[in-house]
């Protein structure tokens, strides 16, 4: 099994501070920063009615699906996909090939304000991703999987 | 991949079942859901044809309780069983942390459940991962059915490596919460021993 991916806390705050200023400068309902396999990392916005758990794996599922277009097609991966509803939007971008980011916006934006948007936030987004792989990989520190014991395991599964 | 978020003290994990079409992998991720309380768990999604076969995969978020203070997370799938849908079935391997085979016990299946597992040895290949290295555990599914193999033909014909066997109804429930422990476990374990822990 390869290594478990991470997030710490400090990179959270400023990858969940960019999705906010995103969420602000882009005119957008809400964003959502998702994992590769589909977990939630980050939102921001109007994302209280919306099953998020259940968007992200049926976004990341999409996203792995157009990359298996792309492929037989000879195409570099389409690093953005835009899908119009009726009434919202929804614009997908992958960030560093680690991350999804979604943009939910309806008539108060455009596509052109969230696609120069999200340019600049995935950028910004890239490097924090950046960061926090080089702070896993030269953290030698006991990690949580370390300490956790058999009798943890057996103890989540004793009804 | 498992993601291990410090800030939110999450720990997530991506289970796989997969085996040979109408062998009743989605039938164990509904009775799942149907046993599990609503805090534990999400929605779940099915992507299916008109005729409820799996199109693409079967969705089901599971919280398992906490351990030392981080909540566990397992994101269930289910792949669509048929031949054609192959690139579907690589795309949801991608990531994953452990594997169940839902073996289909019936006697004229037995040649299906050879093809799909040489089909999930061969798609992990392909995903850089190796089956006997991954949490992997094997369920016999259909027991209750009159024209089944027996669990010793069963373990010779698809279990050599003599992973964690379990039989199972998956209809009315028998062996799948057993099953379902043993990879959240194995996953666990496995966690643990890939950080020198
Ligand atoms: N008799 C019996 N039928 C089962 C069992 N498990 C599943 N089935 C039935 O087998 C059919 C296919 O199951 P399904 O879960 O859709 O298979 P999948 O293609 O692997 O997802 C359904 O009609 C199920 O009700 C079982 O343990 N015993
Ligand atoms: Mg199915």
């Amino acid at each position: 099994m390869s290594a478990p991916e991470v997030m710490f806390p400090e990179e959270q705050r400023q990858i969940s501070s960019v999705c906010q200023r995103l969420h602000r400068d882009a005119n957008a309902k809400a964003v959502l920063l998702i994992g590769r396999d589909g977990q939630p990392i980050a939102e921001a916005g109007e994302v209280g009615e919306i099953d998020v758990t259940s968007l992200s794996s049926l976004t990341a599922g999409n996203v792995a699906a157009t990359g298996g277009i792309s492929k037989i097609l000879r195409e570099k991966d389409f690093t953005s996909q835009f899908h119009e509803g009726e009434k919202t939007h929804v614009h997908i971008t992958l960030v560093a090939g680690r991350a999804i980011l979604v943009v939910l916006f309806d008539e108060r934006s455009s596509l052109g304000l969230v696609r120069l948007r999200v340019r600049k936030a995935t950028e910004e987004m890239a490097r924090l991703f950046e960061q926090v792989a080089k702070k896993a990989a030269a953290s030698t520190g006991p990690s949580i999987l370390n300490e956790i014991t058999d009798a943890d395991i057996d103890k989540l599964f004793n009804d | 991949m498992s993601f291990i978020n410090y800030s939110s003290r999450e720990i997530n994990c991506k289970l796989v079942y997969y085996g040979p079409g109408l062998g009743g992998k989605t039938t164990n991720l509904q009775f799942i859901y149907a046993k599990t309380s609503p805090e534990a768990k999400g929605k779940m999604i099915s992507l299916a044809t008109e005729t409820e076969r799996t199109l693409f995969f079967d969705f089901l978020p599971l919280s398992l309780g906490e351990i030392r203070g981080f909540k566990t997370r397992f994101h269930l799938y289910t792949v669509p069983g048929q031949v054609f849908y192959d690139a579907s079935r690589k795309l949801i391997l991608k990531g994953v942390d452990g594997v169940v085979f839902v073996a289909d016990s019936q006697i004229e299946r037995m040649e299906a459940n050879i093809e799909s597992l040489d089909n999930l040895r061969q798609n992990l290949i392909e995903q850089g991962y190796d089956l006997d290295k991954l949490p992997f555990v094997m369920q016999y599914n259909k027991r209750d059915l009159p024209n089944i193999a027996s669990v010793a033909e069963l373990h010779e014909a698809l279990n050599p490596t003599n992973v964690i066997e379990f039989e199972a109804r998956a209809t009315t429930g028998v062996g799948v919460f057993e099953t379902l422990k043993a990879i959240a476990k194995a996953v666990l374990t496995e966690l643990r021993r890939g950080s020198g822990g």
